[in-house]
């Protein structure tokens, strides 16, 4: 993508400075804000450049961030989904519950169970054809009460024994959190998967354009079954480690979080229609937004209300500035 | 229903040229009316509940089935307009929680100041949502979720900070714990919006223009349709409606909750109008449908819990409901 826009002016006549601004700007604006935001935390609090203030960051949304990678699969093909919140709670109740049995059992339980309903979400999108917003919609409604009903509505503790599944939330690997470590590791791995595998390239084709990757002979259903059952997983894990932080698994977790993904992959770039962004995008996206929240903490004057207030009046404000772009530049 | 039988009246002069003209009964209720698959679930559901659940088929209970109802219906008829532009309206439980936290607050000042100044806040948040949606290329669904993320810590500012602002002037209570013989006050503002909502969809310039504007938005502009401004109507009336909602639940609390009020209300609201018929994509789209549809999650709702089913297994229905009404309505092309 890029290389075709840096070639073009040596080519053709050189496009004026402005659409050329506004074309880095289009693709880096969130990464400008984030770095700008840092200069700004970094210049006004001596506490936010503090190795454990900004590992605090990272451990705080990084949760958050694996769910908002699965997003990305989906919503890059064009979809929606909002059942992660609800998947995110079932696999801590599955992983919680299964403890007693091992770290292993319970971490692949977890993962398994959200990914499973992931995949019936794909299956029903793909197959009955009813749009990716009321399948998951209906998902959520009905992960919810999977998980409030296989608890009795109370919180799974985890089992005393299970040291290994703690690690996992609570744990550190050298002067890294283990959350931080496995947020790191499923973002190399999604960036990986995007840029350099088949099923990453037919993530982007379907988003492009469906009809067209159909007629190509993409197995178009396929992926689009892929790329739900993979925000399952990705939720599923989201899910296990927060069962391990907190020590339970909790059915009401996760509430809301699919509305803080969505807007954590819009913030970054990614568009809703499907085809552009990627899994970097998100991940500056998921950091701007929590750099953000940290600042407000570290002015301490802000109230949580109004930090709600700024918070959506900043992601209007960021979608304001992406369609003025679009405008500017090339049209869709 | 009564207007799935009515006659088809003859085109006033001042009608627009809609999808066609005249429509016969036929067209007039496929267009407008529920669909049968909803109608028929509500009635089975009805029915198996009068025989097999004590005391449902009482007057009280099913007065309180309408009482419980009448938030998502207003909710839903707003969301029916919406939906029928191909749009989707998060923020309609935050602008609930903004409005019932500005009346209020501004109670101490009389009580139209209240009524007024709350709804006036909930058309605002409308006129935002819809100028936005109108005039940029951005989707409805981010634009509403911003200002749901916005509006719920609007209207926790607006409540001195979080705090649960309580409301005793009896006169403003009425809405939401009146009666008028044995209607529920809230009961009959609803039954009025759904009257209103039905006839301007069915019979009026506006109504066509939604339609218009959802089916086909390019071809709505070259056919001379206002679709901007059909646009920003829409978004408006969603809040308004949704502020109206809002009253109520403050009235019935008796106090502003902002925390709660209006909570995950779109998803219900949501449900309702794509369980009744309405298509989400665009050109279709019938508020009784909604009605019907805002009933049948209530119905399910209540009934599980006379029944003492735990309350997860009537989000299970409700899921599965959902899914096969859609899919059922889901359109026929490839």
């Amino acid at each position: 993508m890029s290389t075709s826009v840096a070639t073009a002016p040596a080519t053709a006549r050189p496009p004026a400075l402005r659409t050329r601004a506004a074309a880095v700007l289009q693709r880096q604006g969130a990464l400008v804000a984030l770095v700008a935001a840092c200069v700004f935390g970094a210049a006004h609090y001596y506490a936010f450049p503090t190795p454990e203030n900004l590992l605090n960051v990272l451990r705080q949304n990084s949760m958050l961030g694996m769910v908002a990678l699965g997003m990305t699969f989906v919503i890059l093909t064009g979809g929606i989904d909002l059942s992660v919140g609800a998947l995110l709670a079932v696999a801590g109740v599955v992983a919680a519950t299964l403890t007693g049995r091992g770290t292993a059992v319970a971490v692949v339980g977890g993962i398994g169970a959200a990914a499973l309903l992931g995949l019936v979400n794909g299956l029903v999108i793909s197959k009955a054809r009813i749009q990716p917003f009321i399948v998951t919609l209906a998902m959520l409604i009905a992960a919810r009460g999977a998980a409030l009903a296989l608890t009795q509505e109370q919180s799974v503790r985890v089992a005393r024994e299970a040291a290994a599944f703690t690690w996992l939330g609570r744990g550190t690997l050298g002067p890294l959190p283990v959350p931080i470590v496995l947020f790191a590791l499923a973002y190399a791995a999604g960036w990986l998967v995007l840029r350099y595998t088949r099923f990453g390239r037919y993530v982007y084709a379907v988003g492009d354009s469906e009809e067209a990757a159909r007629l190509m002979g993409l197995e178009v259903d396929r992926v689009v079954v892929g790329t739900y059952a993979l925000s399952g997983a990705l939720a599923g894990l989201a899910g296990v480690i927060l069962a391990a932080r907190l020590g339970a698994g909790q059915p009401v977790a996760g509430t809301g979080w699919e509305l803080d993904a969505i807007a954590a992959v819009v913030v970054g770039g990614t568009l809703l229609t499907g085809g552009q962004g990627g899994a970097g995008s998100t991940l500056i996206g998921v950091l701007l937004l929590g750099v953000i929240f940290n600042l407000f903490n570290l002015e301490g004057t802000i109230s949580p209300w109004w930090q709600w207030v700024l918070r959506g009046t900043f992601l209007l404000g960021v979608v304001l500035v992406q369609s003025r772009l679009q405008k500017g530049g090339s049209r869709l | 229903m009564a207007e799935t039988a009515t006659v088809t009246p003859a085109p006033t002069p001042s009608r627009p040229p809609g999808p066609s003209g005249t429509l016969s009964a036929a067209e007039r209720r496929a267009a407008f009316g529920p669909t049968y698959g909803a109608l028929a679930a509500l009635a089975v559901l009805v029915l198996l509940n009068a025989i097999f659940t004590p005391n449902f088929a009482t007057a009280s209970n099913l007065w309180n089935v309408l009482l419980q109802v009448s938030t998502v219906l207003l909710v839903g008829v707003g969301m029916t307009f919406v939906i029928a532009t191909r749009g989707v309206d998060l923020s309609v439980g935050s602008v609930m929680a903004v409005a019932g936290a500005l009346a209020a607050v501004l109670l101490p000042r009389g009580l139209g100041v209240a009524v007024l100044g709350g709804l006036l806040g909930a058309l605002a948040l409308g006129l935002l949502n819809g100028t936005l949606i109108a005039y940029l290329p951005v989707q409805p669904i981010v634009v509403t979720l911003a200002t749901l993320i916005a509006g719920r810590g609007l209207a926790q500012v607006i409540s001195h900070d979080g705090e649960l602002v309580t409301i005793d002037d009896p006169s403003f209570l009425v809405l939401g714990r009146g009666h008028a013989g044995p209607v529920p006050a809230q009961v009959l503002v609803a039954l009025a919006v759904v009257g209103v909502a039905a006839v301007a969809l069915r019979s009026t310039a506006f109504g066509r223009y939604v339609l218009a504007a959802g089916g086909n938005p390019a071809a709505a502009r070259l056919a001379g349709v206002p679709v901007r401004r059909t646009l920003i109507t829409v978004y408006a009336t969603s809040a308004v409606l949704a502020g109206v909602a809002g009253l109520i639940e403050a009235a019935r609390l008796g106090a502003s909750d902002a925390a709660k009020i209006g909570l995950n209300v779109e998803l219900d609201a949501i449900a309702a109008v794509v369980v009744g018929g309405t298509a989400l994509s665009g050109g279709r789209a019938t508020v009784v449908g909604t009605v019907v549809g805002a009933l049948i999650m209530q119905v399910i709702a209540t009934s599980f819990n006379m029944l003492l089913v735990p309350y997860s297994w009537s989000l299970a229905l409700k899921a599965v409901i959902i899914l096969v009404a859609v899919y059922l309505q889901r359109p026929r092309r490839v």
